[in-house]
Order: structure tokens, then C-alpha cells, then sequence
């Protein structure tokens, strides 16, 4: 009844039907005996079947000449199809239609609830503020607003002020 | 300091503190991080992975453990160094064999390592010997929360610290332990324990991770999942696993020793005649024969405080710091010759079997 399956990784007829239990999830994966020999399927003690699943779960092929493509690292599905890897941090977000299904099964969950790095994200936040005011400080000046470009300019000082405070707390 | 220094001082792995322990022989947990904005190490051109090593490297001499430690790139550590610092656990093979750009700073005790431009910008790793991770997790948190004072992890509040491979997504963390279960392998428990452990999402692997064989029955035993969960949990988790399986190979030593204690002192008697004798050894045989020893110091037979010496050989057997004892490069036959005559020499004034008093499991 399997004679008609496809190898996930190369499409010859598959011989080997892996089957893996993580987290209660059950995965199958079919393979021909090459792919499962180059993979380690054959060696239980070795194998995961979730790193390969990283691999496979792009199957079917990406439709060509309309392919995402990362803004930031010129990062395309082709490529992680090729490294398993992403390029970038933005990659996650270029790629998100792609992420949120692989993760399911790979994971105990698909949303973060361990520690966050605070300092880089007040860091953060706070760039991201001071890049906004600065715009509205831009925009006020050319627009001749000169009244609300003296309060932005406020709003910047104490800004920054309070993020001087903070890094000397830490 | 330099590399000559660090590869003469022994490390955490080698001084024979982790004999304390019967069972566990190290514990280690590794954190994966990022920098917002650059590209992964393994998409990045060379000119940025140079500037990701500068930025990180400055962060990581700053932070405070890790003052007086070795800053070392990669292309300027010789093969038979590089070799070491893998038998140490201190590298990975993925980074020993990156070219420019790559990099790794060494706390000076040898217990905290941070790998830079391996798979991702940072691999934070703290080891500890024996049953240890909480101490470990205390340990690499502080780390962790004191270079992030400076520099810009990439971070998502959905998906957490953004990690080149969507397997290590969310806390990034991968906490292993290494075990010796001499008394599974012997009773053809082991695929059931692997089986079982990978249905708890952990993964079981050899001594040297990936793709490593588990001669001398070490084995290294990781969650496998990384999202979902806090690092506590992550954590409770392996706990709980690796007590049950600290449990059944107690168990299965227990059940040796009742059933066929015969063929267990047989195994562990040939062992200790093959190293006093032995004049060509290749180090896979070496482990195995070692772990039979310290089996038998589990068991009784030899004192208690032999375990340390065992566990010093099970590294300097190690192709890496066998070469670097003898001082020299030697081809593998070569090296055989040479393990065997350091073995034997050492086993020549190891105390002799008692076979009078088995049952110690401590």
C-alpha cells in the first residue's frame, strides 16, 4: 500500500516509513534508502527526526520567480531549504507563513514564555522613540510649526536624560 | 594568557572533580544569542562576521566572570590545539573548523566558554562537574543578563531570542548532561531508554554530541525542545528524566550483580589484564575498558578515590591530549602504540581487583 509514497527529501519511491513520537505528536516521514542511510534514519540512537523535519516541512517546492525574499539579508526559501538555517533575525519575520507551521510538532509550545533580555529591549524601545520624535522634530521644523518643535525638542532632552539614568543603574 | 597556558591547566572536565559523582559524570547548558540586526554567522560575508567578533568579544573580556580569560581566534589555534579544546568540550567541532571570523573566549577556570560565529553569534556555554544544573542555569543567566547590557540581542516577544536554526527558537537553551550507564549497555537496555527519552522531547547522544558514537557508555543526554516552556521548566524536566534514568541503571547494576555476577567480575577482571598488557589500544577500546574500571570503583572493587584516575584517562586517551603528552603529531597506528604504553604503565600501579566486596554504588 506504501509502494506509491515519494521520498520527502529526493521524490524516488520511498522504502523506509519512519514513524517518531515527540511530545505526544506523532511524525511520520517517508524516505528512500539513500536519503534515509544520508540522514541517519537507520541508527535510532542518533536520529531526530525533528531536525529533519526542519528540512522537509518546505516540501512542496516554492513556486519559482515569485520567491520571498529577505529585505534585510537577501535571504530566499530556496536557501534554507539548501542550509536548514535562516540568514538573518528578519528572516523570521519575511518567512513567518513558513515558520508557524514548522514549529508546530518541533516545539512544547509556538510562544515564548522564558526570560527576555531587558536592557536590550529598553535599549530598543528607547531608539525607537528617539527616532520617532526626531522625525516629528524634522517635520515640525519644515513645516514652520516652530511652537511644537520647541516641545518635541523638550520631549527629546528628557528622553535621553532618563535613559542616561537608567544605564547608570545598571 | 596564552594557549600553551590554557591547554597545560587542567579544566573542570579533567581535574578529577567530577569524580564525585558515580552516575553523572558533567553537567552543561548552553544558551543561543544573537545580534539584532546582522546576519547569522553562517550568511554573513566575512567583513561582517569580523565586526560581529569585535563587538562580542569586547562585551564577553568586560563581563565579570570572565575577566583574565582566553580571547582566542579560531585561525590562530594549531590543529592539535584546537583538537584539545574539543576533547575539553570548550569548542565545538562546527567552530574549529570555521575559517576567519570565528572565534571563542575561555573563562580561566575552563568552566565557561562562549563560542562566537559558530551557527549563531553566541554560543554561551557553562560547565560543571557531576549533577548540576541549577548551578549551571544561576551561572549562565548572570552571564548572559550581563552582556546583554551591551549588546542588542535579536528578540521577539512570540518566538524569543532568534536563533539561526528554528530548532534552538525561544529560550535558546540546550541543557545536557553526561552519563555513564555501563549497566544499561550491558543489559541491552539502552534503545528502550533512548526511546523512551525521545518521546519526552530529549534527545540522547554520544560523549562528543552529534553524530559521536557512545564508546565507554557516556552519554550525553538534552532537551530537545525549546519554546513553549521557561528555562525552569526546561530544566524540572530534565531533572525528573535523568533521575529515572540514574534510577534504572542503579537498577540494572543491582540486577547484574544478583543474576550473573560471574560475567560481570569477568568483564571487569579482563578489562583490568587487557590495560596492564595491552601494546596496542585505539582509543574507542580504551573507553570502553576504562569504563569497565570505573564501574568496578562503582561496584567496590577497586578504592573509591580511583574513579578520579579513571576519569583523567578517559580524557587524556583522547587523541588530541594523547598527542599533546608525547609532543607531538603521530599517524592513528602510531597513536595506538602510545596509548597503550601510557595505560599501561598507569594500570601497572592501579590497586589490584577485590572481588570480596561488591554492592558499593557510591
Amino acid at each position: 500500500m506504501a509502494s506509491n509514497l515519494k521520498c520527502q527529501i529526493c521524490s524516488k519511491p520511498a522504502t523506509v516509513h519512519f514513524t517518531q513520537i515527540i511530545n505526544n505528536k506523532v511524525h511520520k516521514i517517508d524516505l528512500c534508502e539513500a536519503c534515509a542511510q544520508a540522514k541517519g534514519v537507520t541508527d535510532p540512537s542518533g536520529f531526530s527526526l525533528a531536525d529533519l523535519l526542519v528540512k522537509v516541512a518546505l516540501n512542496p517546492e516554492p513556486v519559482a520567480g515569485n520567491e520571498l525574499r529577505c529585505e534585510k539579508c537577501g535571504f530566499t526559501q530556496a536557501d534554507f531549504k539548501k542550509h536548514g538555517r535562516f540568514g538573518c533575525p528578519n528572516c523570521y519575520d519575511t518567512f513567518k507563513g513558513m515558520v508557524e507551521p514548522m514549529l508546530e510538532g518541533m516545539h512544547k509550545g509556538n510562544k515564548h514564555i522564558g526570560k527576555t533580555p531587558k536592557c536590550a529591549l529598553e535599549r530598543q524601545s528607547f531608539s525607537e522613540r528617539l527616532t520617532a520624535l526626531e522625525t516629528g522634530l524634522h517635520e515640525a521644523i519644515r513645516t514652520e510649526r516652530y511652537e511644537d518643535a520647541a516641545h518635541i525638542r523638550d520631549e527629546i532632552t528628557q528622553l535621553k536624560q532618563s535613559q542616561a539614568a537608567v544605564q547608570q543603574s545598571h | 594568557m596564552s594557549l600553551s597556558t590554557l591547554i597545560d591547566t587542567p579544566s573542570e572536565l579533567t581535574d578529577g572533580t567530577s569524580s564525585k559523582s558515580a552516575i553523572v559524570l558533567m553537567t552543561r547548558i548552553r544558551l543561543a544569542r544573537n545580534l539584532a540586526g546582522h546576519s547569522f554567522p553562517g550568511w554573513a560575508a566575512a567583513e561582517e562576521r569580523a565586526e560581529i567578533v569585535k563587538q562580542c568579544r569586547k562585551a564577553i573580556s568586560a563581563a565579570t566572570p570572565m575577566k583574565r580569560g582566553h580571547a582566542l581566534s579560531i585561525d590562530e589555534i594549531p590543529e592539535l590545539e584546537r583538537q584539545i579544546l574539543i576533547e575539553r568540550h570548550l569548542i565545538s567541532r562546527e567552530l574549529s573548523g570555521a575559517k576567519e571570523g570565528a572565534g571563542v573566549v575561555i573563562s580561566k577556570d575552563q568552566a565557561i566558554s562562549v563560542m562566537i560565529n559558530e551557527e549563531d553569534h553566541l554560543r554561551i556555554q557553562v560547565l560543571r562537574a557531576g549533577f548540576q544544573l541549577r548551578k549551571a542555569w544561576s551561572v549562565i543567566n548572570d552571564l548572559d543578563t550581563a552582556l546583554e547590557g551591551s549588546l542588542d540581542y535579536a528578540f521577539s516577544p512570540k518566538l524569543g531570542y532568534l536563533t539561526a536554526c528554528p530548532t534552538n527558537l525561544g529560550t535558546g537553551m540546550r541543557g545536557s548532561v553526561m552519563m555513564h550507564l555501563p549497566a544499561l549497555v550491558i543489559s541491552n537496555q539502552m534503545e528502550k531508554i533512548v526511546r523512551a527519552v525521545n518521546q519526552l522531547g530529549m534527545v540522547v547522544r554520544g560523549l562528543f554530541g552529534e553524530g559521536s558514537d557512545a564508546s565507554g557508555s557516556i552519554f550525553q543526554i538534552s532537551n530537545q525542545t525549546t519554546l513553549g516552556e521557561t528555562e525552569e521548566d526546561i530544566i524540572k524536566r530534565l531533572e525528573a528524566v535523568l533521575k529515572s534514568i540514574i534510577e534504572h541503571e542503579e537498577n540494572a547494576r543491582a540486577k547484574l550483580l544478583e543474576a550473573d555476577a560471574e560475567k560481570l567480575f569477568d568483564r571487569m577482571g579482563r578489562a583490568y589484564g587487557i590495560l596492564q598488557n595491552c601494546h596496542i589500544l585505539s582509543s574507542s577500546e580504551a573507553m570502553n575498558l576504562l569504563s569497565l574500571i570505573r564501574l568496578g570503583v562503582d561496584l567496590g572493587l577497586f578504592p573509591a578515590e580511583q574513579r578520579a584516575t579513571v576519569d583523567r584517562l578517559f580524557i587524556e586517551a583522547q587523541p588530541g591530549h594523547l598527542q599533546h603528552t608525547q609532543k607531538g603529531q603521530f599517524e592513528p597506528a602510531q597513536r595506538d602504540i602510545l596509548r597503550a604504553t601510557r595505560l599501561r604503565t598507569e594500570f601497572w600501579s592501579f590497586p589490584k581487583p577485590d572481588y570480596d566486596r561488591p554492592g558499593r554504588t557510591t
